[in-house]
């Protein structure tokens, strides 16, 4: 599908953070590419560096993190460059924004929303005063707010939780940004809420037509809410796939393990669950090859704790990262120096 | 292990909060049994009351009202919520806890061994050290922590090894009951699968039965034998697993399990979305608590509460349309 338009590239990314002298790679090389008005999931568990991923996009990498090398392009520039807070300003919460994970910490106590609101827009904008104020009145019916002339008024304590990620994606929504990241939005939310925030970003995906990129880790949002997914481990991308391909069609043994850990419920109850065994191990001193080796099924001595596979494009848009792929022209033919030479 | 014995027998259990002046009924009325061996899952919204009464059954809070009827070892029954201090130091060993959050529930300033230790220590202050430390390390081996790294302290461990600190901790007194409090939601996917295999093993090898409160409906799908769905501090539905999800037979029991998303893109889900928010339950609506939500509510549903019945056999429902209603659930494979 060559006629979709790539909005946000990442290419061979890697973030070091520097801990007690120690350097510690938290993003391994990634490559990535967002569309115009797609929504991308990012699955990983803790640990997989998929918020520094998306911090890197904004600007907002702790201090002690840095941008080893690699390349973010967006708008003809990269990323990657930027040195002044003036210039991730042009960026930041005007073209790219971001909703965040708890509601509960990421409004202000001491404002009223209303004000939350209208700030964004009188920096961004130059909206003042009145205008503002209407602004971010429409911006709270946008959410589904009712009474926003009321609401605007109130403080955050008066709302609850899923009315307060309402006011946090108006606020991201403010600019109509090009780009929404959307950092595991409703796992601090109820099914019931959760149902109602993503039918309602789905919503405003549809009048706005953004591009959403969608971290969490619930394989069932997920299949839900994005078109395409991208599978994080250990700093990488490990697999990606249009969703219902990738559901369907797992290659790394790592997303395999991800979806059959998850039980569906309808399904006859099997005596016990898949589970990857052990941990995300730490990024400090790791040892050469694979990332998964130490939990994969499928691992091939010898080959795999030697060389670290690299994505590569299996069809059907579906990339993998695995010696075991059976997918590509060298891992079908079963032979270990081809399988290295496809994904080297 | 045989399941049939009823271990526990809820009785119109109330809990009442004063606080500023308002009074919170945090549970009203709530009731069910409990056999031997079965694990119980409890399911709800956050502020449904299901954390409360899990706090109530293990006697953390005292209930303003109601019976908790304990059938023990010998086949005596008493009334958990009634018995005197000195009686209840012979049975609050055998209903435990297990708690939500591995990083808030650990004393971060003792080792895991001493964390694992201390209720032995608590309730059999006579014991030998010989056979204290035996039990800790039978334990702990059992929930498959590293004996060798049991002089550490919590700060050390990964969250999922935490959450099985905290099961040791709750096992080392060898309970019957074990109320387990959302143990897998603040847990990765991966690592959640290995504490539910746990819990499944345990249970097989110990004969446990669990009082499973979560709010992910999923998980408690794959491990209990019976559900009880709470909303604004009533149980609205009880019934055995396959039944409730597959005949749901109230509205907000529908919503619920339309609401939960399937971890596969090519099932179409026809959600009911419930509008507004569960309401405050300092002041909760007349009559029937979920009329304000409910697609189905009629004149009679907002001025009278609908009695808890046993519409089919071993189902009970809190509705007065439940039996015209028919309503959606899941369709399983077989």
């Amino acid at each position: 599908m060559s006629e979709r338009e790539v909005i946000l590239s990442v290419r061979d990314l890697v973030v070091k953070f520097v801990l007690r002298g120690q350097t510690l790679t938290a993003i391994r090389g990634a490559s990535l590419d967002l569309y115009k008005g797609e929504s991308l999931a990012i699955v990983g568990e803790s640990g997989s560096g998929k918020s520094v991923l998306t911090k890197t996009f904004m600007g907002m990498l702790d201090k002690n993190g840095f941008i080893d090398s690699g390349k973010i392009l967006y708008n003809n520039k990269n990323l990657v460059d930027f040195k002044t807070e003036d210039e991730w300003l042009t960026v930041r919460g005007r073209r790219i924004a971001m909703v965040f994970q708890d509601p509960m910490t990421a409004l202000s106590p001491l404002m009223t929303v209303g004000h939350q609101i209208a700030e964004t827009l009188t920096l961004h904008q130059g909206l003042k005063g009145r205008a503002a104020k209407q602004r971010a009145i429409e911006l709270l019916r946008d959410v589904g707010i009712t009474e926003p002339e009321r609401r605007y008024k109130q403080y955050p304590h008066e709302f609850s939780g899923g009315m307060r990620q309402r006011v946090v994606i108006a606020i991201a929504m403010a600019c109509n940004p090009e780009i929404l990241i959307c950092d595991e939005p409703t796992t601090a939310l109820d099914v019931t809420i959760q149902a109602q925030i993503l039918e309602l970003m789905k919503e405003l995906q549809k009048d706005f037509g953004m591009s959403i990129l969608f971290i969490t880790h619930d394989l069932g949002t997920v299949a839900r809410m994005c078109d395409r997914v991208a599978v994080m481990y250990l700093g990488r991308i490990v697999e990606s796939a249009p969703v219902e391909e990738l559901y369907r069609n797992p290659l790394h043994p790592y997303t395999r393990g991800l979806l059959s850990s998850v039980h569906r419920i309808g399904t006859k109850g099997q005596d016990r669950l898949f589970s990857i065994e052990g941990t995300v191990p730490l990024a400090l001193n790791l040892p050469a090859g694979c990332g998964f080796y130490d939990r994969c099924h499928s691992r091939i001595e010898g080959v795999c704790n030697v060389h670290d596979p690299a994505l590569q494009d299996v069809g059907n848009d579906h990339r993998v990262a695995c010696f075991a792929c059976d997918r590509c022209p060298g891992c079908a033919a079963g032979s270990v120096e081809k399988e290295v030479g496809t994904h080297a | 292990m045989r399941k049939g014995d009823q271990i526990l027998d809820v009785r119109g259990i109330h809990m009442r909060f004063n606080t500023k002046g308002l009074c919170v009924r945090a549970v009203t009325d709530v009731s069910f049994t409990v056999r031997e061996g079965e694990t119980i899952g409890i399911v709800g919204e956050s502020g449904c009351g299901k954390t409360t009464l899990g706090r109530c059954i293990v006697r953390a809070y005292e209930p303003s009202e109601g019976q908790v009827l304990y059938t023990t070892a010998e086949g005596e029954t008493i009334d958990f919520l009634k018995i005197d201090k000195k009686v209840m130091k012979r049975y609050r060993k055998d209903i435990q806890m297990i708690f939500q959050d591995p990083y808030s529930s650990l004393d971060p300033r003792m080792t895991v061994y001493d964390i694992i230790k201390e209720p032995l220590q608590a309730n059999f202050p006579k014991m030998p050290k010989r056979e204290m430390e035996a039990r800790v390390m039978d334990i702990a081996a059992r929930v498959g922590l590293n004996t060798s790294y049991l002089k550490r302290y919590p700060h050390a461990f990964s969250g999922g090894q935490r959450q099985r600190i905290g099961i040791a901790r709750a096992l080392v007194l060898s309970p019957r009951v074990i109320v387990c409090d959302e143990p897998v939601s603040a847990l990765d996917v991966s690592i959640q699968a290995q504490v539910i295999n746990l819990l499944h093993d345990l249970q097989q090898e110990l004969g446990l039965t669990y009082l499973f409160i979560s709010h992910d409906l999923s998980v408690v799908e794959y491990i209990s034998d019976k559900v009880g769905v709470m909303y604004l501090g009533r149980l609205v539905e009880y019934a055995p697993t396959r039944e409730l999800f597959s005949h749901p037979m109230h509205p907000y029991t529908e919503s619920l399990l339309s609401a939960v998303p399937v971890a596969d893109p090519t099932v179409k889900q026809e959600r009911i979305s419930l509008t507004g928010e569960i309401p405050n339950p300092a002041n909760p609506p007349s009559g029937c608590h979920f009329h304000t939500r409910c697609r189905y509510c009629t004149g009679c549903c907002r001025e009278q509460t609908p009695p808890y019945v046993e519409v089919a056999p071993d189902h009970f429902v809190a509705c007065h349309r439940a039996e015209e209603l028919k309503l959606r659930g899941f369709t399983y494979d077989e």
